[in-house]
């Protein structure tokens, strides 16, 4: 009990080598640059790993703080490209059209990576102590996320003047200072990545093993409970609800740069979506079980997605139907399940640690 | 500061409309170990909700000096008043000892929430010696047996440092050894502390009860200790004689 921790901590370790060191070896350009993507969806993942695995927050609306990230990002970066002048596609209707007056401190490049983390801090602060002081939880709490997703994207669809619309933002020549196109630069961009991902697992690491995992744990379980234990739930689900979204934030930041485009698509309904099918795919409250599921899922998408786009939604549907009827707890619950059934045969497997409750989702 | 009493004046809790407790009064003191009794539906449990914050009450429940009534759940459960459940509710999925760390946290500031835990708190080891736990430090909650749970719920309450602890049906379920370990449990806990025990089973009131409140349809009917209350006509009356009385729910 007191040395698995330690265990996983070696399991970031080569986590960590595999992808800084051993990726970009092995790699082509091409499928390092697609790793670069997955890693920033399992960015957004290891967060809702932590709001939902371990908190009980069903977060259906990431896409929110990822587009919050992703668009600071990349005015920022539209900006940088365009000089002096206003970016292009503002010109296009009107050749006389000024900066957006909200566009122009994301000139600075401190004040854009400054945006990148307090925007969603601010966002979900406001809204998660709006929400989790009123007690607002389960499928209501989903639903209200979702919608939130799908106002974002219908908002930037609609202003296609100052936020580049359905189109989205593109063509970004330089990334602060560098210029994109460099081979060189992209290994750069690409380790950034996959260095924020390291960190991010880090990070859940030690919440997980720290007091604050444990009465995260204890609030998903039996939230009033921990009321009658004199703390209040609501903070405690605040800030696992602030930490998910900052790193779906850092996520969508680097997403920009490693895929050239950003459009209300990727941050829409369909795509949070897709970050929760990840999550639940590896194993939501497990350390590694998001991020593997959403690097897993993103590979799916692109190799067998481009190659049979039919087929795939029908194979990410089947696969998710699949996990959560035989494995609700994901892929990584599996090794436990083996051992369980190896020591055991004839009981049936106790309760893992980390079997959260699914009653959340239902009710 | 241990020398607080909680005094209960004229509590009502109504349900829209529904009078679940009318003005109820008592007072229990350190050092006794205070039962509430009645039947079905008399308002014991909704005296001990309104106390503790989870239904709205009107009239007055003071611990020493402080108004209880009208804060919100946590804030009374830090002035030190702590309570269990009918249904034992303690965290299935942590150890023993996680479960008891979580509720001896309120004590710690916030910042430490972040480090992990390192070795068991002086309390905890106290409050599991007291409770008989000691043994289960690593078992998962979830696989204790019901008893065990109960004393786990009782043991948070100890290393919380309640000064008040509100019982709801300690021993429902229980066998008969572990109702007698339970009993002697509560006489050791209640000689610093408030110790307020709801139950229906009679025959562990008369065992352990210090003074004892009767409470019929949301009133108090007879007060006193468990002699006094048996010797109470009317108590007989709600007890043994008619069936309607008995059935009432």
């Amino acid at each position: 009990m007191t040395k698995k921790p330690w265990i996983s901590l070696g399991g970031i370790g080569v986590f960590a080598v595999l992808l800084l060191a051993v990726a970009p070896l092995v790699l082509s350009d091409h499928w390092l640059n697609n790793l670069g993507k997955y890693c920033c969806w399992a960015i957004a993942a290891v967060g809702i790993g932590l709001a939902w695995g371990r908190g009980g927050m069903l977060v259906m609306g990431q896409g929110v703080f990822f587009a919050l990230g992703a668009y600071s990002m990349a005015m920022h970066l539209t900006l940088e490209s365009a000089g002096d002048r206003v970016p292009g596609f503002m010109v296009l209707y009107d050749p006389l059209a000024p900066l957006p007056a909200f566009w122009e401190p994301f000139r600075g490049a401190g004040f854009t990576l400054l945006a990148i983390v307090l925007l969603p801090v601010v966002v979900a602060g406001i809204l998660g102590y709006a929400l989790f002081k009123r007690r607002v939880k389960g499928a209501y709490f989903a639903i209200l996320t979702q919608a939130l997703a799908v106002a974002l994207a219908t908002l930037i669809s609609s202003t296609i003047r100052e936020t580049g619309g359905d189109t989205g933002l593109s063509d970004f020549k330089y990334f602060f200072g560098f210029v994109l196109n460099d081979p060189a630069n992209k290994i750069m961009v690409f380790l950034i990545a996959a260095g924020l991902l390291v960190v991010c697992l880090l990070v859940v690491w030690q919440l997980y093993r720290s007091r604050f995992g444990e009465l995260l744990v204890a609030t998903r379980d039996a939230e009033e409970r921990v009321r009658f234990l004199g703390y209040d739930p609501a903070n405690v689900k605040l800030v696992a609800f602030v930490v998910s979204a900052l790193m779906a934030s850092i996520g969508g930041a680097m997403f920009v740069p490693i895929v050239g485009i950003i459009t209300p698509a990727e941050i829409g309904a369909a795509a949070s979506i897709l970050m929760i099918a990840g999550v639940a795919f590896g194993g939501r409250a497990s350390l590694f079980g998001p991020a593997l599921g959403a690097m897993a899922v993103g590979w799916g998408q692109s190799s067998l997605g481009s190659t049979w786009p039919d087929g795939w939604t029908y194979i990410l549907g089947l696969l998710f139907i699949v996990v959560i009827l035989f494995l609700p707890n994901g892929l990584s619950s599996l090794p436990a399940r083996f051992a369980a059934a190896r020591r055991r045969p004839e009981q049936k497997a106790a309760p893992s640690a980390a079997t959260p409750e699914l009653e959340e989702v239902r009710s | 500061m241990t020398d607080a009493s909680l005094v209960v004046t004229d509590l009502r809790v109504e349900f829209s409309g529904f009078v679940a407790v009318g003005g109820v009064s008592f007072d229990a003191h350190p050092g006794e170990v205070r039962f509430l009794i009645g039947p079905n539906g008399a308002g014991k449990t909704t005296c001990i909700d309104a106390i503790t914050g989870l239904t709205k009450g009107t009239g007055s429940a003071r611990l020493g000096e402080k108004e209880l009534l009208g804060r919100q759940v946590h804030k009374i459960v830090r002035l030190g008043v702590g309570r269990t459940f009918q249904t034992a509710s303690v965290f299935d999925e942590l150890t023993v000892l996680q479960n008891l760390d979580i509720a001896a946290g309120r004590h710690r500031p916030a910042i430490s929430l972040l480090r992990a835990r390192r070795g068991v708190d002086p309390a905890i080891e106290r409050a599991l010696e007291e409770t008989g736990l000691a043994g289960e430090l690593t078992t998962p909650a979830g696989i204790l047996s019901h008893g065990q749970k109960q004393w786990l719920e009782i043991a948070m309450l100890l290393v919380q440092d309640a000064k008040v602890l509100l019982l709801d049906e300690p021993v429902a379920g229980m066998s008969q050894d572990e109702r007698t370990a339970t009993g002697e449990l509560l006489q050791r806990i209640a000689a610093k502390r408030i110790v307020l025990v709801v139950e229906h089973d009679m025959d562990f009131m008369r065992r352990y009860a210090t003074r004892v409140t009767v409470l019929h349809q949301g009133r108090v009917l007879s007060q006193g200790t468990v002699a006094e209350v048996q010797a109470d006509p009317r108590v007989q009356e709600v007890y043994l004689g008619t069936a309607d009385a008995m059935t009432e729910g």
